[in-house]
């Protein structure tokens, strides 16, 4: 009995140890991504490359899923604010949900299983099939060449792409409410015209998605740098970017929605 | 340093943690010449190349490269030094996401400041020394194995390079891009004036286009030579070797315990 204990005590320990030494080494390697992205910013070419593959090719996933979202956030507001007589107030609800959390937080999921693990999966099969390495005999650096242009790009078109999840959100609902179930069209936009606030509201939903493009592709490109060069090392890598991204994103919103909307009413 | 030669390497010794994989290897190779360097899976060949370029630093012992010590350079002197090597990888490691064209470019734009017009210009004169001019449109995934390796290769002396490494250049090709390959780098050797080391388990093709040749086993050098000193060579190992025979100095087993112990026989006369 006292062995599986010691034994369990252990793994726990290694676990713990191996967590923390990652982190270091994660933060390092950002670190070193950072002090190479002066080629990328010099060349920007590289980066706009990146920009087609990372967010024009998940625009449409998110343009449905806003769409979506809003029309769910529409219909579920609409049904609980007319019990109370508040029906006027959807559109607020929807626009308060979507720029606040909603936009930035599932666009932000939705980009790291969509272009995340793309970009995990990209890095990771380059460096399997050594062209990471032929860069390097070429004295091309692949951190610079490589790495940085796809964070970078990751970083741009976050916060773009959660701008058009609340925009598309907001036009599902109005579709919902408006269209279909009758809501006049003048209180949808008022209400929210009158309760979304421009700083408090909208750029602190695009400082969010700032900080999650941040993270995402920071996580991808390690994940995808550091990974194992085999199919099995590069699938793990991959399905790592998805959970750590998923799981950052939403520790992240819960700080920063602490420090941003804290006593606002 | 002879400047004859382009690369020496004297008393090197490199070991992964604490098993040992190079122990004390002496070699020259001269400007202009095919070297071969062959061994058994694992008898550190690869690492000598990552050696030579630097992507390794020996344990003890050192490799000069043009008068250069290479684990003494900077980051920067290694990388300007790289400038004057190619390599070419097993499967060709060719950018995925870049055309033929664009691969073979790919140093041209990030070390030179050539024009467009100036770069297609030496790239289709690369393309056509493998015999690719042709295939400079298509994507690394349209093309076959040779094909794959050939414009690796006119990759890899874009730059004109001193010295070309081969890591296990012909690895899974048919017999007649074996020799496609074979010929290529005898050819590419002689006219571009550089060096070339190969890497290959292929004794046929090897002897016959190489200058001189370095057998590696356990980490030293069991025997050197020309192609007519190997075969012609009586040496236990280099016999086995050139002969592919099963019996010799290089075991068939992976050491074990004894086949009895693990079958559960119990010993011999218990």
């Amino acid at each position: 009995m006292s062995k599986y204990l010691v034994s369990a005590i252990q793994n726990i320990g290694h676990r713990v140890i191996e967590g923390i030494w990652r982190l270091g080494v994660g933060t390092r390697f950002f670190l070193l991504v950072l002090l190479k992205s002066g080629t990328s910013l010099r060349r920007f070419n590289l980066v706009i490359r990146e920009l087609y593959f990372t967010g024009v090719l998940s625009l449409i996933i998110i343009v449905v899923s806003g769409l979506f979202v809003g029309m769910v956030l529409g219909l579920q507001g609409y049904e609980t604010l007319q019990k109370y007589g508040s029906e006027s107030a959807v559109g607020t609800l929807v626009a308060l949900s979507l720029v606040r959390e909603l936009g930035p937080v599932v666009a932000a999921l939705l980009f790291a299983s969509r272009a995340g693990s793309a970009i995990t999966a990209e890095i990771g099969l380059m460096k399997a099939t050594e062209q990471l390495a032929a860069m390097g005999l070429m004295a091309v650096d692949p951190v610079a060449r490589v790495v940085a242009p796809r964070f970078w790009s990751g970083v741009i078109s976050m916060p773009l792409l959660a701008a058009i999840f609340s925009v598309m959100g907001v036009f599902g609902g109005y579709l919902v409410t408006v269209v279909f179930i009758g809501v006049d069209q003048g209180t949808y936009w008022s209400q929210m015209q009158s309760a979304v606030d421009f700083h408090f509201d909208i750029l602190n939903g695009f400082i969010k998605s700032c900080f999650f493009g941040v993270a995402i592709t920071a996580i991808a490109v390690f994940e995808g740098y550091d990974a194992p060069p085999t199919a099995e090392g590069v699938s793990r890598a991959t399905t790592r970017t998805v959970v750590t991204s998923s799981l950052v994103i939403l520790g992240l919103d819960f700080i920063l929605t602490a420090f941003m909307f804290r006593g606002v009413s | 340093m002879s400047s004859e030669n382009l690369i020496e390497i004297n008393d090197l010794n490199f070991s992964y943690s604490t098993r040992a994989i190079l122990k004390g290897i002496h070699m020259t190779m001269p400007r202009g010449k095919v070297i071969a360097i062959m061994g058994g899976s694992g008898s550190g060949k690869t690492t000598l190349l990552r050696l030579i370029s630097g992507e390794v630093k020996p344990s003890s012992g050192h490799v000069k490269f043009s008068g250069n010590i290479v684990h003494e350079l900077s980051r920067d002197q290694l990388f300007k030094l790289r400038r004057k090597m190619g390599m070419l990888f097993q499967f060709g490691a060719l950018f995925t996401d870049l055309s033929v064209f664009d691969n073979v470019a790919f140093q041209m734009r990030e070390h030179t400041n050539l024009t467009e017009s100036m770069i297609r210009d030496l790239v289709l004169m690369k393309l056509n020394a493998v015999g690719l001019r042709g295939a400079h449109h298509l994507m690394p995934n349209e093309l076959s194995g040779g094909m794959a390796r050939r414009v690796a290769l006119a990759r890899s002396i874009a730059l004109d390079p001193m010295l070309i490494m081969y890591d296990e250049p012909f690895t899974g090709l048919d017999p007649i891009s074996l020799s496609v390959i074979g010929n290529l780098i005898r050819r590419l050797t002689d006219t571009l004036g550089m060096t070339s080391i190969i890497v290959s388990h292929d004794v046929q093709k090897s002897l016959e286009i190489v200058d001189y040749v370095y057998f590696i086993a356990d980490g030293v050098i069991a025997a050197e030579g020309t192609p007519a000193d190997v075969l012609a060579s009586t040496a236990p190992f280099v016999h086995q070797f050139i002969h592919g025979e099963e019996d010799g100095p290089v075991p068939f087993h992976y050491p074990a315990h004894s086949y009895r112990q693990d079958l559960d026989l119990g010993e011999v006369g218990v």
